[in-house]
């Protein structure tokens, strides 16, 4: 990805962000991150219906790459189903973790495809995709 | 200062995270290698030539370290892990035995995790209770602690410069009123000791930690002073070699006296060693010339902030050598990032001190901790490279 438009696609989702709205509703699956250095903290509102994700807010304190990964994960994610949604965060985890992946599926989660340069903002790049693991797992649970 | 004996500052690097840790200058580094290479052998079993060689550099370290903070005998000097050990060993070895249920620890929302933690187990498992005294500016003021305290008050801990706002706490003012009630003073020198002269004489503090690693020594070492009635009453958390006169197959046995009964087996040698090289360089540049230098960076450093219009400095007034910034709308680890690009290393986050959102509104911040090694030209360079923050996400992204 030219180098422009990568800066301008993180820029974009980091400065206005999808979805930035903490929700107080019980249809919400909540789960939250802080990261191990101090820094980074997510929270996810989720909201499932038969296996399918219907919607994602977000709120928190977080870098330019966390925010920004969070806001392209909320738009890719909403009206996938659970195993579309793990498929999609297989694939890019394969890209962060410099493995064959299509890139084609990914969209603008292109953007992070040069992160391994920085191995200390990897862990920002998956930080939305580790906390929605957790929020999926919460309502695997009780469904 | 001094600069020449510091060989990471051969690299092109400008080090601004000394309250994490500091660098080493050479004479320390090659004493770790001078115990490997001449000297490699255990310390009080001097059966052997190098093994007393050993020995004797190792208690004249203690001696040393005595001297440096003016404690009147050389057993109320233990050598630990760092501040963090010292403060368990406080908590748990003396406090937990020495305090009841429902009697009341003082401290502060800006400690650090290793003053807290300790003491909310602690509350857990007997049942005191860990009460704050309120901050003004986020400075503890000797009218807030005398409204803290009441008849349950039995312990007022806090470090006497926090390493997140570098506020520095009038800790003799603060004994006095704490004696006066019959309350223990336990202090955490982490980042005091390195920075100014400490007294625990004419502080008559009852016990201090600090770390050696923060005042150029290596990691893995600390010291903890204690008044020789408490650490008589010391309880170790280890046991075994090193620490006994004897033991029997019926039971009986014998601790070592003090300092050596609360250090359980081989310690950190080689640091402990190297330590001492630590002192006395800083004994010899003198620790007021230290002080006075980094107090001039530090009015300096925030003078040229001034000059840029999006940066806000949230502790101007604070007396030690560490600056808490941030570009306006811009998250604190971005800027970290953006420094890093340019070789200038400072922390973000909440510094392991997660109370202090309470008392700072904002969360997270940028840290400048300066040391006697940083210099103006390093605070000119890194202006220059702040007044090019408009290009923060071209150089990050």
């Amino acid at each position: 990805m030219d180098s422009n438009l990568r800066r301008e696609i993180i820029v974009d989702n980091y400065q206005n962000p999808t979805n930035k709205k903490a929700i107080d509703d019980k249809d919400f699956v909540t789960a939250s991150t802080i990261s191990d250095s101090c820094i980074d903290n997510i929270t996810l509102f989720v909201k499932f219906k038969d296996n399918i994700i219907k919607d994602i807010y977000f709120d928190g304190e977080a870098c330019a790459i966390t925010t920004s990964a969070t806001s392209i994960m909320i738009k890719k994610l909403i009206g996938k189903t659970i195993d579309e949604a793990e498929e999609l965060m297989n694939n890019y985890y394969n890209m962060i973790d410099e493995k064959e992946y299509s890139e084609e599926e990914l969209g603008e989660l292109n953007a992070y495809n040069e992160i391994y340069k920085q191995p200390n903002r990897k862990k920002c790049a998956i930080f939305p995709f580790e906390t929605l693991k957790k929020a999926i797992e919460k309502y695997k649970m009780n469904n | 200062m001094n600069r020449e004996d510091f060989p990471m500052l051969r690299n092109d690097l400008i080090y601004f995270d000394n309250g994490a840790t500091t660098l080493k200058p050479q004479c320390v580094i090659n004493e770790i290698t001078n115990y490997y290479e001449n000297y490699s052998a255990n310390a009080h079993r001097g059966d052997y030539d190098i093994s007393r060689k050993v020995d004797e550099l190792y208690e004249e370290t203690r001696d040393d370290v005595k001297d440096f903070i003016n404690a009147s005998r050389r057993e109320e000097i233990i050598f630990t892990k760092g501040t963090t050990e010292s403060m368990n060993m406080i908590i748990f070895g003396f406090m937990k035995n020495y305090l009841q249920k429902d009697d009341e620890v003082l401290i502060t929302k800006t400690e650090h995790a290793s003053n807290v933690l300790p003491w909310y187990t602690l509350e857990k498992e007997i049942g005191i209770k860990v009460k704050f005294i309120p901050l003004e500016d986020y400075e503890v003021t000797i009218d807030n602690v005398k409204k803290s305290i009441n008849d349950k008050t039995k312990v007022i801990s806090l470090a006497w410069v926090t390493n997140t706002i570098g506020d520095i706490r009038p800790i003799k003012e603060i004994t006095k009123v704490a004696h006066d009630n019959n309350i223990l003073m336990v202090v955490d020198g982490a980042q005091s000791v390195p920075h100014f002269k400490t007294d625990v004489l004419d502080n008559d503090i009852d016990f201090l930690a600090f770390s050696a690693h923060k005042m150029l020594g290596p990691t893995g070492v600390g010291v903890l002073y204690g008044k020789k009635d408490y650490l008589e009453q010391m309880l170790p958390l280890n046991y075994g070699g090193g620490m006994n006169s004897f033991f029997e197959s019926d039971k009986s046995l014998e601790y070592k006296p003090l300092p050596y009964r609360l250090e359980a087996g081989t310690m950190n040698i080689s640091g402990i060693l190297a330590f001492r090289k630590a002192l006395s360089y800083l004994k010899e540049i003198g620790m007021d010339k230290i002080t006075n230098y980094e107090h001039e960076l530090k009015d300096y450093l925030i003078k040229r902030l001034r000059e840029i219009d999006n940066i806000e400095v949230y502790n101007e007034n604070t007396k030690s050598g560490i600056v808490l910034f941030n570009i306006k709308n811009v998250f604190s680890e971005d800027t970290s990032q953006y420094l890093n690009h340019y070789h200038v290393c400072v922390r973000a986050g909440n510094h392991c001190a997660k109370m202090v959102k309470d008392e700072l509104i904002i969360k997270n911040t940028c840290r400048i901790s300066l040391y006697f090694y940083n210099t103006k030209e390093e605070i000119d360079k890194f202006i220059k490279i702040m007044k090019g923050n408009k290009d923060i996400f071209k150089v990050i992204i």
